[in-house]
């Protein structure tokens, strides 16, 4: 399946009437919005919303039911993660989800997998062609290292590092593979407030140095009206508002599935 | 103190990821393949080769055979043994078939045959994890025995029902049989080790080897990484059966010079999974390590009384042996679950700041 370039400010995701259903539990109930390039879109919404199945859906987890999802002005068909992956869908996970026995290094070249092509014969003798790839694509994840600080920690087991650093490496690891659209799961979630700040100044530089257009769902509602251009909100699998920050946090039906109904 | 890498400065990627970055490790690992190819063949007895090195270098191919499926890729086998049978019944199939090509070259092809053995047995690897995994895997080694004894084919129809070794030489030395000198048999045994060694080891560091680990550590977030799982489970599949055939193959050409069903069976491939889980689960060091404590330690025990003089019965003796094999395997796995590999590389950190480690 090949895709279309789509320019800056043009609609590079788009779902429409997306259900999702697991047995009779119905996670995603008909929902839809887009994605535009280069924005940085949040998805919000209270435990239990439908959000990280959203993100599921649209890297390729999930098969949702119903729903036609368009990207990069292609339908899309049912496909395997590692399709996604090959059409620049990357992502982080809410429970860190890193190769716990590899090293830093190595997992953010892990990033790299689909960028190296070189095959079973020269990857044996590690020679000639096998070795220049491997150091051009180190090369690229030193760049990466620099970027988000943690050339430090390059040699250490992920596994013994602390969370908000395994967090970093997770985006680094993303970051590798050079994503055209970024899914972030709570990518501050368990943070302090150092590290939160920390985070979200990676998460605009990454946006405007690069130009990769994120979707990003946080629950801590001051970084997504800081951080996001557009805002959709779920609720018990299904949209509630869809729209700025500001409009957004004044609509009645947001506030509503937050705080409460009063009676 | 002398274990230090101050003062040794990279400037290429090419340098700092070699597999020894440090110079003392260099020196060292070269200081090793004198011992073995040139101390070794000069100045040991026949004993020493025979019965020491040679099954102590196949046991380790083996071993970094089954590392690199069960240590590297995560998928636990119970088949080596079986595996190791593929290769040399191929072998001996192959050199019955074609006498006139090159031994060396037979024993490699036989890998193929088991890593296509090995592929199919790994397809269950796909649907399912862990200990049914361990199931199925058993399942091959079961079936392969009986196919070992069952299709006299294999066997060349021999009243016997075993496959012995013929001569065969190579570059006019005779290599194989009964004539062939044991420190013949050592160097082309050295040789293959060696290089498959280095072959594995470029795997690991490669693309190909970070994908199997990624399977191991983390499956879903692989896939998103754009690693197809049945691409990297069989490839792990096929690469460990073959270097377990190449190692079978040349445990019975090399080493037995002749073999039945019963050298294949599963306590060979318990063994060599013990060799995987002390020397250090995703360490080829490990692989050596653990097919040296297995291996080589009984041996060098057994001859210890003598040596210091103390009269023990032969019987005694190898009741004692069991014994503190069995509690130094427990002692071992208590203090460093992680293998003796792992133990290794801590010493050398350790080392690194000895005898100053707060300077």
């Amino acid at each position: 399946m090949s895709t279309q370039d789509v320019m800056p400010g043009d609609v590079l995701l788009n779902l429409e009437n997306v259900s999702l259903s697991f047995g009779g539990v119905k996670a995603i109930k008909n929902v839809g919005f887009d994605i535009i390039k280069g924005e940085v879109r949040a998805i919000i919404g209270p435990n239990g919303a439908g959000k990280t199945s959203m993100l599921n859906v649209i890297n390729g987890f999930y098969h949702p039911q119903e729903g036609v999802i368009t990207y990069k002005n292609v339908q899309r068909s049912k496909m395997k993660p590692y399709v996604a992956a090959s059409q620049g869908i990357s992502r982080t996970f809410q429970n860190v989800a890193l190769f716990k026995g590899m090293s830093t290094l190595d997992n953010i070249m892990a990033g790299r997998t689909l960028k190296m092509h070189k095959n079973f014969f020269w990857q044996m003798l590690r020679f000639g062609p096998a070795l220049q790839e491997e150091m051009a694509h180190r090369r690229k994840v030193e760049e990466v290292i620099d970027f988000l600080e943690i050339a430090h920690i390059r040699r250490t087991p992920v596994g013994r590092l602390p969370y908000g650093l395994q967090k970093r490496v997770e985006l680094a690891r993303a970051l590798a593979m050079e994503p055209e659209l970024l899914l972030l799961d709570e990518p501050m979630a368990g943070m302090n407030l150092e590290e939160k700040e920390d985070m979200s100044r990676y998460i605009l530089e990454v946006n405007a140095e690069f130009g990769t257009t994120i979707a990003l769902i946080e629950h801590d509602i001051r970084v997504v009206m800081d951080l996001s251009d557009r805002v959709v909100v779920l609720n018990y699998g299904e949209k509630l508002a869809d729209g700025t920050p500001q409009e957004v946090s004044s609509n009645q039906a947001v506030i509503d599935a937050y705080l409460g109904v009063g009676h | 103190m002398f274990y230090r890498e101050t003062g040794q400065f990279k400037t290429t990627y090419e340098a700092d990821s070699a597999v020894f970055p440090i110079l003392q490790d260099r020196i060292g690992i070269a200081a090793m393949l004198v011992f073995m190819f040139v101390v070794v063949p000069l100045f040991a007895n026949d004993f020493v080769i025979n019965a020491i090195m040679i099954p102590f270098l196949i046991f380790a191919l083996a071993a970094i055979g089954l590392n690199i499926l069960t240590g590297y890729t995560g998928q636990i086998s119970l088949g080596t043994g079986a595996f190791m049978g593929v290769g040399a019944y191929a072998c001996y199939k192959l050199t019955s078939i074609f006498p006139d090509v090159s031994i060396i070259v037979m024993v490699l092809t036989s890998g193929f045959f088991s890593a296509l053995v090995g592929v199919i047995f790994g397809l269950p690897s796909l649907r399912i994890k862990g200990f049914y995994l361990v199931v199925t895997t058993l399942a091959a080694q079961f079936f392969l025995e009986w196919a070992f004894i069952r299709i006299p084919w294999l066997y060349n129809y021999n009243d016997s029902g075993a496959i012995e070794v013929p001569a065969r030489s190579s570059f006019g030395v005779i290599i194989t049989g009964a004539s062939a000198t044991p420190t013949a048999r050592y160097m082309v045994v050295l040789c293959i080790v060696v290089a498959m060694t280095w072959i594995a080891s470029n795997l690991i560091r490669g693309r190909i080897g970070r994908s199997w680990m990624m399977i191991r550590d983390m499956d879903i977030a692989a896939e998103l990484m754009g690693v197809r799982p049945l691409y990297a489970k069989l490839s792990a599949f096929a690469v460990s059966s073959f270097y377990a055939g190449v190692a079978g193959a040349m445990m019975v050409f090399f080493w037995l010079g002749a073999a039945e069903v019963e050298s294949f069976n599963s306590d060979n491939s318990f063994l060599i999974l013990f060799m995987v889980i002390l020397g250090g689960l995703g360490s080829i060091m490990g692989a050596y390590m653990g097919a040296a404590f297995i291996w080589i330690l009984p041996i060098l025990l057994r001859a210890a009384p003598e040596f210091f003089g103390i009269d023990v019965g032969a019987d005694t003796m190898e009741h004692i042996n069991f014994m503190i094999i069995g509690a130094l395997i427990i002692f071992f796995l208590i203090v460093e679950p992680h293998g003796l590999a792992k133990l290794w590389q801590i010493a050398k950190e350790k080392l690194r700041t000895w005898p100053f480690p707060y300077a």
